[in-house]
């Protein structure tokens, strides 16, 4: 597996390449000196995809249209809390913006907030050649949903976009609960295996 | 506490958690277990990842206005704030619990529902699944029973057995469906556990046999 894990490192290398500014450089202009530019940046790589994923939540547009601008707000904010070993800034707006639904549009304590700072594992072991590992798996989970069958993807994607719970997929479905399990189990299975190859 | 964890949820629990998809109970319960087990934190960084690549391939929704950038002049940044570490459970209730109902086991309000069992119902805004705490009596038997949504348990004190082994402190069981068991609490310590169910005719089910005598141990 050795020149297929060098592979993929060379891509994501590519992909930062030097003087065009990653949207991690963004969030740090951000926290150092309240950079309105950097935020302008952010703000329009994310704000109309996070709008998407409030929509695929349940959301209407109006509400969808406050909860990307309150995201984005939280992210400016909370930049001085952001650091690479907590993941791409990806990782970091995505997770936030996830915290933000379940408090906003469910009404509900976020028993498990994800991301500022749950990240524990990696932040600790973090090196600083750990940014790459975080792209390699980001690239190797998406080939791995890439390739997973229709079916394994659909109970994924309802779960993870659309915010069902696995007995309001099984009603979608008309699915018993357990085929619903198994299918999103079974999906996990190959995802795990694709990434830890990196490990 | 250094007991070993040894059964935690399914991998599709745990998934569901990281989408933040869960009915409120079981989010609750599985937070518990998470501050107590570091094995399953790590499974949830990689779940989490799921999540980004599936948010990154979202198609885009124009925005109607632009950045709200006078706001952002007011607004304070909160640079250097430190992150709280959750993974503390004192007096036996897990930080993320300690909020609703308290930082003492000891200082529960229980309610007797049968021989041996009292409970302390969590109301929670989610509706679509119950969350308790469960008190078993030392060596106390419960009926054979089965679960018809999921149905989640963790050992927040004393320990367990039925026929999936032995549930000790931090042990998370993830039941579903068909699964029939019949738990033994502990001969010595009984157990106190947190369970998020599944559909409230299930549970009244459940708690009308529990109200039944219990023959046996
Ligand atoms: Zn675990």
């Amino acid at each position: 597996m050795i020149p297929q894990i060098e592979n993929v490192r060379t891509i994501s290398r590519l992909r930062n390449t030097p003087g065009s500014l990653s949207m991690a450089d963004f969030l740090q202009r951000i926290a150092e000196r309240g950079d309105v530019e950097a935020f302008r940046k952010l703000f329009q790589s994310y704000a109309p995809r996070v709008k998407s994923y409030m929509m695929r939540q349940g959301a209407d547009a109006n509400t969808a249209e406050e909860l990307a601008q309150e995201t984005m707000m939280a992210v400016w904010r909370k930049a001085g809390l952001y650091s690479v070993e907590k993941g791409s800034a990806t990782t970091w707006i995505y997770t936030i913006a996830r915290n933000l639904r379940i408090d906003r549009l469910r009404r509900e304590l976020t028993w498990v907030a994800l991301p500022e700072g749950h990240d524990q594992v990696a932040s600790t072991d973090a090196l600083p050649d750990d940014l790459l590992t975080e792209q390699e798996r980001k690239l190797r989970v998406q080939t791995a949903l890439a390739g997973l069958p229709q079916d394994q993807l659909e109970v994924v994607s309802l779960s993870y976009i659309e915010g069902l719970s696995h007995s309001e997929i099984a009603e979608r479905l008309g699915l018993p609960l357990g085929t619903v399990k198994s299918r999103m189990r079974l999906a996990y299975q190959k995802i795990r295996d694709l990434v830890e190859d990196l490990k | 506490m250094t007991t070993k964890i040894t059964h935690h949820p399914h991998a599709e629990s745990l998934m569901s958690c990281s989408a933040g998809s869960m009915p409120e109970a079981f989010a609750a319960v599985m937070a518990s277990h998470i501050t107590m087990c570091p094995q399953c934190r790590k499974d949830l960084a990689l779940m989490e990842k799921i999540g980004v690549a599936m948010f990154e391939q979202l198609e885009q929704t124009s925005v109607l206005q632009d950045a709200p950038v006078m706001h952002m002049r007011a607004a304070e940044a909160d640079h250097g704030a430190i992150a709280v570490d959750a993974a503390v459970v004192q007096g036996g209730v897990p930080a993320p619990l300690q909020p609703v109902v308290g930082p003492d086991l000891t200082a529960i309000k229980w309610k007797r529902v049968g021989p041996g069992v009292a409970q302390h119902i969590i109301a929670l805004n989610d509706d679509r699944a119950n969350l308790r705490l469960v008190k078993v009596a030392p060596g106390q038997a419960l009926p054979e029973h089965s679960h018809n949504g999921s149905e989640l348990t963790l050992v927040l004190q004393g320990s367990y057995r039925d026929e999936t082994g032995e549930y000790r402190t931090g042990d998370l069981a993830d039941m579903m469906g068909d699964a029939t068991h019949s738990p033994v609490a502990d001969a010595v310590d009984g157990c106190i556990c947190l369970i998020a169910t599944e559909g409230k005719l299930k549970f009244k089910s459940l708690l009308a046999r529990f109200v039944q005598p219990f023959a046996g141990i």
